[in-house]
């Protein structure tokens, strides 16, 4: 379960001190003691190290660990009704997830488990096929679809994501990650790469940019900052002095030419872009200072069919479609061009707009309601492609739409901007473009 | 930044009314927003409910308020979250960590 050589060896960091293995394996006991008897564990812990142990303790004692994209109460409400009994691991004091749940850290238990002088806690063996977790993306009709994720493979994706990023088989690296355990990415670049390939992750979830120069200065070299185009952008703009970093990933969306290049040269390193999706994993990477093509896993392999993309092979379970536009230039590269219009990618956060148009018209009082993608224009502003919404719904103002839809989506995709009107700009066939709710939208 | 002695700025009503109208007008402009900065109620949450922003924005308008301040804001304080408790909360931070 952990690659680590040692009892001795560092598997995180808080507030710059080390967490070594006999402590986590330790942590992980306890857990697992507290956690008997559940089938699947929605783990919601904030801080890093926290999910890691929750994430191995649900392992080790053989349950699902859940990773949807966000812990609306609809969302959890689909979740129980996929999982029932599901428990949540939650750190926080003030967690609202309306399900039965489970203190991290758990409460001291008197039967001498954890007293200390018992023996130390083995390390737990897992079956490559036994089923890690299911993480979700959100269907177009209401209810998440899961997708499985086995042990065995989500250990070679990132065995092999290491071998990619120069961090297989040397000394221990320092993880410091400002996405969060529960995303895809940061669930395999921080916690999955730290477990299985002997590294230690930053447990601090840092934020501001004086946060992510703090938790850098804090942890020994050499250091991995796995984050994103809105994080490093801030980071940049910031006006810090930047600690000296080793590498620098950066995924969730495409990152400008320029900061690649800026933040290469302001972090005197290199920086990686990774590319994968929630179904895949990561499959692919480039250096977007040296070629903008993205060269694959090694055995994963790209087909395009019309306008639909799939990769299959490697660690993938099986063939699985991407919603990006890709144009293959050789073997084991190709060039990104885009999402497919429906999808709706805010800061790694994903959603699609038939997903959106469905929570919005399922809302009591909307007669007709449609989001759209906002322009580019405002985009380029603050780097982030907002969606916007024209709703039909003559006994709610804005307030209360706002309300009804916070309680199905997450913030990120709340309308910006969010129209009443009296009618949609429908065609005479009833379609609806996004440029004719676009050019509504920039009337009023 | 805290080694500068600073003479402790007193703000009178009236500074404070006129940096609360410049921070709401930094935010809406920072943010696109479609409202006026004059709509935004001093008292009301940023973050959530009320004016609706998201993590994406805080890290907009902290950025926004380093470059015209020098206030670095930190997740870790236990400030954080009273900070962004409303416009007026805030304005208030700024008015008593700004250096510039």
């Amino acid at each position: 379960m952990i690659a680590h050589a040692s009892g001795d060896a560092v598997v995180a960091y808080r507030a710059g001190a080390p967490i070594r293995v006999w402590q986590f394996l330790e942590d992980v006991r306890r857990l697992v003691a507290t956690l008997e008897g559940a089938a699947h564990v929605l783990n919601a812990c904030t801080d890093r190290y926290h999910f890691s142990v929750g994430f191995a303790a649900s392992l080790a004692s053989g349950a699902v660990s859940l990773l949807p994209p966000t812990t609306t109460p609809e969302m959890v409400c689909q979740l129980q009704r996929f999982a029932p009994g599901a428990v949540c691991l939650t750190d926080q004091p003030d967690c609202d997830i309306a399900l039965p749940r489970v203190r991290y850290p758990p409460a001291a238990r008197t039967n001498g488990i954890g007293s200390g002088d018992c023996a130390p806690a083995p390390v737990p063996l897992i079956a490559e096929a036994q089923l890690a977790g299911y993480v979700f993306t959100s269907g177009s009709t209401g209810a998440p679809v899961p997708h499985p994720k086995t042990f065995g493979p989500l250990a070679r994706c990132v065995r092999i994501e290491a071998e990619r990023l120069g961090l297989r088989g040397g000394e221990p690296w320092a993880i410091v990650a400002t996405v969060p355990p529960q995303h895809m990415y940061g669930f395999e670049s921080s916690v999955l790469m730290a477990m299985l390939n002997g590294h230690a992750l930053c447990a601090e979830r840092p934020f501001y940019p004086a946060d992510v120069t703090a938790a850098l200065e804090a942890i020994p070299r050499p250091r991995l900052l796995v984050s994103t185009p809105v994080h490093l952008r801030a980071l940049l703009a910031s006006g810090l002095a930047l600690p000296p970093t080793d590498l620098i990933l950066s995924a969730t969306a495409p990152l400008a030419q320029q900061l690649a290049e800026e933040a290469e040269q302001r972090f005197g390193t290199r920086l990686l872009e990774i590319y994968g999706s929630t179904e895949t994993g990561q499959i692919a990477a480039r250096r977007p200072t040296v070629s903008a093509e993205w060269r694959l896993w090694p055995e994963v392999t790209l087909s395009i069919e019309g306008e639909e993309s799939f990769a299959e092979g490697g660690h993938l379970e099986r063939r699985t479609r991407l919603y990006d536009v890709l144009e293959l230039t050789g073997e084991d590269r190709f060039l990104l061009h885009g999402r497919v219009t429906d999808l709706v990618n805010i800061a790694g956060k994903r959603s699609s707009l038939g997903y959106l148009n469905h929570q919005l018209n399922s809302i009591p009082g909307v007669l007709d309601g449609a989001f759209f993608h906002v322009e580019e224009t405002a985009v380029l502003k603050t780097g982030v492609a907002r969606v916007g919404a024209c709703v039909v719904a003559p006994g709610l103002d804005a307030p209360r739409l706002l309300e009804a839809l916070r309680q199905r989506v997450d913030p990120v995709f709340l309308p910006r901007p969010l129209l009443l009107v009296p009618r949609l700009p429908r065609n005479s066939t009833g379609k609806l473009s996004q440029e004719a709710l676009r050019s509504l939208a920039a009337a009023r | 930044m805290s080694e500068k002695v600073l003479p402790l700025r007193q703000a009178s009503p009236a500074d404070a009314a006129s940096l609360t109208a410049e921070v709401a007008g930094l935010i809406v402009e920072a943010l696109n927003l479609d409202i006026a900065p004059a709509d935004i109620d001093p008292g009301q949450p940023l973050y959530g409910e009320g004016l609706g922003l998201d993590s994406i924005d805080i890290l907009e308008i902290a950025l926004v308020v380093s470059k015209h301040y020098g206030v670095q804001l930190r997740a870790d304080s236990a400030e954080n979250e009273r900070i962004f408790g409303s416009l007026r909360q805030l304005v208030e931070y700024i008015g008593a960590h700004r250096t510039k």
